[in-house]
């Protein structure tokens, strides 16, 4: 494994970057000013407790959610300028997302569920090519019921990366998994970072997933409270929790 | 146990303000039930009942019969009849009526008043003023529809051309008859409330102007109960037929009887098709809507038979649901039945001459549709009521597993190019078959009640072509009191303003072929360049033959004969001789039965010279007001029907009867497209709202979301359409058959552009509710949808 950073050619800049929601008669700060970003190409694992505010930022940043104040930029694009259409498009043709709970369409098959990404990408990879890639060429033509939860969540990274996205943004890949699934999922993950070069960022509460990434970044309080750069990153498959 | 039941109920009215535009959308649907059980059933039985307490309080006859004289002796012959209990004899005739500052003629019924009211049969119920007397001047009580149409009162006074003389008419008071609660002038077809009306006046003043004095020309019999009608009608012809007797009938052909019960027959078919739709398809939505809850509150209800609730209780939890729902439902429809009901009501009083009428709020009736309402409900709750109670609680806690899809048809082998959309959408419409088709049934029936009562409206359209445009093409009808030479059209031709005439000569016959016998006008008309044609079901002119008759499809069918058959004619004028005559065509007519023969050929059987009965004129508007004057100063004429004036009139009182009822209709089936397509849409959006918030994630644009449920909806709805068509094509049928009587039938002429209009009624129903769940996918939270399990 290629363990020195990429060249740093920011993708991904974020500028005091805050989130506050009215909860009642409170003003709960979510994300408090936080400044960030990230090359093309790095794998960040992104660790802290529940409330620390790591969701938000991966929303803000991926365009499902607007921020209250600051900046992000996707290259020279401003993201947090942009209206709900052009979230949209930036969605569509630059992020992939995975979740912790798959959210794979019932009634598509893994192949559809593909499919139904390239047809509306730019320049995607075939569906069959991006199911390969995460392992589940034998297993295409099945519907999520008839799948387990890490072929389904495997199913969702092939959705994800099959447009080709600069940015691949997960939360809680593996939380709803076990860790021998859960490391088949990190493998799949990091094949794809080394592979396309797509800038990863991973949400985790689980601490023992930071060796795979090139910087850990631990959120707290809606800050980021400390980064990491690995050293030595080590393979998905040495992970043990 | 009872704070817990508390708290149920607490969770049971929160579930209804969260779901309150579903439950709006259901408890609508069973409001249009219960409102039209209770417009139609309660104004049927009120107009039922108002008009039997009528009838038998005033003594409706229950056979008429005209004669041209008959001695009064003969009225003691006729109540020693078996089974006849009464019997009143009258003197009836029309006359034209010379009302200042109308212009146009009106006619008037001269009924005869007997000396006494007591014992007589039709009698009348004075609404104002008083009974007239014999007195130096012409004295008379009018009817009060005709009265209101001239603003006539007590002290009143008109001319009428009473047997050729015209006389000053006083009107002493204003009344109702049960005979006349509608009235209709002869030969038009509908009531002209300022150009007919009655007159009653003194028997003696009458007998002395018509020179029958001890002589009557109309009888009315009372029968006893559970004597047959057909035998006192059959006895009272042999009896009458000496004095030139027209044909005794029953109250089935009594004109004012017929016509109301045809409306009474519309509203009992109202009621027994409406209702049952509508409690049918909120059904249906309860079903739909209540096991999406359930399936929603999978973990609540595990939760609570784990902490000691029983199925018994959960399910009993799930009924109050839908019987709140009901509740809501009834108390719409109720309050709506009840404005409406009246609404109608009066509408009714206005048409019909009732001296009272109340809408009829017969407790039994609330009782039963809030019964049958709360029945449909709890049914349609039934299956998934039922599915909660037996949930076990050790499953109901756990999520439930992922729905099971699989493929249909054969998309791998025909391997269509189809968008992964498309296919999400028809996997799930195909996923819940049943609910599917519900949903397309629901539709259906919109629509299919939407095509049955909007065809109405081209069907009348097609009525008035037909009869004021293609067949009855004259501007009036002059009938003259008794018959005249030929030479009376010259006459009339002759008038100012009169730019064509047309005699005719008709005669009273009675029809029969094997057993079955009618008796009906035969009309004569030139067969030359007439002005008046006669169609055939193709609307193709049959000529009139020199030979022969021609049948309206009606008699043709009553009498079971063709084209070719032999049937036989009585003469009831004259020497009442018989003739065998070939029937050369059947033709096409929508009121009465009808025969014609070529004027000359008739004028022939009846031996009499060329005599004519009237003519048929075409009119120059320019000169019309003095064509109006010189025909009221004609002392010889009848009737004068004016076919602008009837077409008017035929108008209006659609407007006010159909269109109205129409208007209901489609009201109404908008409704039901509504509530099947909101609820729908809502519970397809429950079900898809993570899958959707996941597309928005994956880059798709809102209106490519939204297009999944409004494709989802469109399928749908197009499914419907030709089961929708087909069923209103039905429904238009059993009204076209239930409406046709020997009185008037309607042609089913049913166009495209019905289809189109219900169709496109029924999708803009569909669309506006489509557009109101759309907002909410517009509003979907993607994040809390995607950071949580279902």
């Amino acid at each position: 494994m290629d363990n020195s950073s990429p060249a740093r050619s920011d993708l991904l800049r974020v500028n005091k970057l805050t989130k506050a929601y009215a909860a009642g008669d409170a003003r709960v700060v979510a994300l408090d000013g936080v400044d960030f970003a990230a090359a093309s190409g790095e794998f960040v694992v992104i660790l802290g407790p529940s409330g620390s505010g790591k969701s938000t930022f991966l929303n803000l940043i991926g365009g499902l959610d607007t921020a209250t104040s600051g900046q992000a930029w996707f290259r020279d694009w401003q993201i947090t300028g942009a209206d709900d259409s052009g979230l949209t498009r930036y969605r569509r043709r630059h992020v992939g997302f995975v979740f912790q709970f798959y959210n794979l369409v019932p009634s598509l098959t893994a192949r559809e569920n593909v499919q139904l990404v390239t047809e509306i990408a730019a320049n995607p990879m075939a569906p069959a090519e991006a199911l390969a890639m995460v392992d589940m060429a034998d297993r295409m033509d099945h519907f999520p019921a008839q799948l387990s939860g890490g072929e389904q969540q495997r199913v969702a990274i092939a959705r994800a990366i099959a447009k080709r996205p600069d940015i691949l943004l997960c939360d809680e890949p593996t939380g709803a998994l076990d860790s021998k699934t859960g490391i088949v999922v990190l493998e799949a993950l990091t094949r794809i970072n080394a592979e396309l070069g797509t800038t990863t960022l991973v949400i985790t509460h689980n601490a023992a997933i930071r060796t795979i990434a090139h910087r850990v970044v631990s959120f707290a309080d809606g800050k980021i409270a400390a980064v990491d750069t690995n050293a030595e990153r080590q393979a998905a498959a040495s992970v043990r929790w | 146990m009872v704070s817990g039941l508390h708290a149920l109920h607490r969770k049971l009215l929160r579930e209804l303000v969260r779901l309150w535009a579903q439950v709006f959308a259901i408890a609508l649907v069973m409001a249009a039930g219960v409102a039209t059980l209770l417009i139609g059933v309660g104004t049927y039985q009120s107009l039922e009942r108002t008009r039997d307490a009528y009838y038998q309080s005033h003594h409706l006859a229950n056979v008429f019969a005209t004669v041209t004289r008959a001695p009064r002796s003969m009225l003691t012959k006729i109540g020693a009849m078996d089974g006849v209990l009464a019997v009143d004899g009258r003197i009836s005739k029309v006359a034209l009526a010379d009302i200042e500052g109308v212009e146009q003629p009106a006619s008037v019924r001269l009924i005869s008043l007997p000396p006494q009211q007591t014992g007589t049969l039709n009698r009348l119920y004075l609404r104002s003023g008083r009974l007239p007397e014999v007195a130096n001047h012409f004295e008379a009580v009018v009817s009060e529809i005709f009265a209101k149409a001239h603003g006539f009162r007590e002290g009143s006074q008109f001319g009428v051309i009473v047997n050729g003389a015209r006389r000053e008419v006083t009107i002493t008071g204003i009344a109702l008859a049960p005979d006349y609660l509608y009235a209709i002038a002869p030969g038009e077809m509908t009531p002209n409330s300022g150009r007919f009306g009655i007159l009653w006046v003194p028997e003696r003043t009458l007998a002395a102007a018509y020179d029958l004095v001890g002589a009557f020309n109309a009888v009315s019999v009372q029968l006893a109960p559970g004597i047959s009608e057909d035998a006192v009608i059959a006895g009272l012809d042999q009896l009458l037929d000496p004095f030139g007797a027209q044909g005794a009938y029953g109250r089935d052909q009594l004109t004012s009887h017929a016509y109301l019960n045809a409306e009474l027959q519309q509203l009992r078919s109202m009621s027994e098709v409406l209702p049952p739709v509508f409690l049918l398809v909120a059904a249906f939505l309860v079903n739909m809507t209540l096991t999406r809850l359930i399936a929603l509150e999978r973990e609540q209800i595990g939760l609570l038979k784990a902490i000691g609730y029983s199925g018994r209780a959960i399910a009993w939890h799930y009924v109050e649901f839908v019987l709140l729902i009901g509740v809501i439902g009834l108390a719409i429809g109720v309050s709506f039945g009840i404005w409406a009901g009246n609404a109608l009501t009066e509408m009714y009083t206005r048409f019909y001459s009732f001296p009272v009428l109340v809408f009829s709020r017969e407790p039994a009736l609330y009782a039963i549709s809030g019964g049958i309402t709360l029945a449909a409900a709890v049914a349609g709750a039934i299956r998934a009521v039922r599915a909660a109670a037996t949930l076990p609680p050790a499953v109901a806690m756990s999520p439930p597993p992922p729905p099971t899809y699989r493929r249909h048809g054969a998309r791998g082998r025909l391997a269509l190019p189809l968008q992964q959309t498309w296919v999400m959408v028809t996997r799930h419409l195909l996923h819940r078959p049943w609910r599917s088709a519900g949903g397309i049934v629901g539709i259906a029936l919109s629509v299919a009640v939407l095509v049955g009562s909007l065809w109405s409206v081209g069907g009348v359209e097609f009525m008035i072509d037909y009869s004021f445009n293609r067949t009855e093409r004259q501007d009036a009808i002059v009938n003259f009191a008794a018959s005249k030479p030929r030479a009376a059209t010259t006459e009339i031709a002759r008038l100012p303003g009169v730019l064509g005439v047309e005699p005719f000569r008709a005669v009273g016959v009675e029809i029969s072929h094997a057993q079955v016998t009618r008796r009906i006008a035969l009309m004569g008309r030139p067969a030359t360049r007439p002005l008046t044609r006669i169609l055939n079901a193709d609307l193709k002119l049959v000529p009139i033959p020199p030979q022969g008759v021609l049948l309206t499809r009606s008699l043709a069918r009553i009498l079971g004969v063709g084209p070719g058959d032999s049937i036989d004619i009585r003469l009831l004028e004259g020497e009442r001789q018989r003739y065998q005559l070939q029937v050369a065509a059947v033709v096409e007519s929508y009121l009465g039965l009808g025969a014609y023969m070529d004027i000359a050929a008739l004028q022939a059987l009846l031996g009499d010279g060329n005599r004519i009965s009237g003519v048929n004129i075409t009119i120059d508007t320019l000169h019309q007001a003095e064509l109006f004057a010189a025909l009221k100063r004609s002392p010889s004429l009848g009737h004068i029907s004016l076919q602008a004036a009837a077409l008017k009139q035929f108008r209006a009182t659609m407007a006010q009867n159909m269109y109205v009822m129409i208007a209901v209709l489609v009201g109404l089936a908008g409704l039901i497209a509504f509530g099947v397509v909101y609820n729908f849409a809502r519970i397809s959006l429950s079900e898809q709202g993570r899958e959707m918030a996941s597309l928005r994630v994956l880059g798709f644009t809102r209106g490519e979301v939204s297009s999944l449920l409004l494709t989802e909806i469109a399928i749908l709805v197009l499914l419907a359409q030709p089961p929708g068509w087909l069923l209103g094509l039905l429904i238009a049928l059993g009204s076209v058959e239930g409406f046709s009587s020997e009185l008037f039938s309607m042609p089913l002429v049913m166009g495209p552009e019905v289809f189109a209009s219900a169709s496109l009624a029924v999708m803009a129903a569909a669309l506006i509710s489509g557009l109101m769940v759309r907002r909410r996918i517009d509003h979907l939270d993607l994040i809390a949808v995607l950071k949580t399990r279902e």
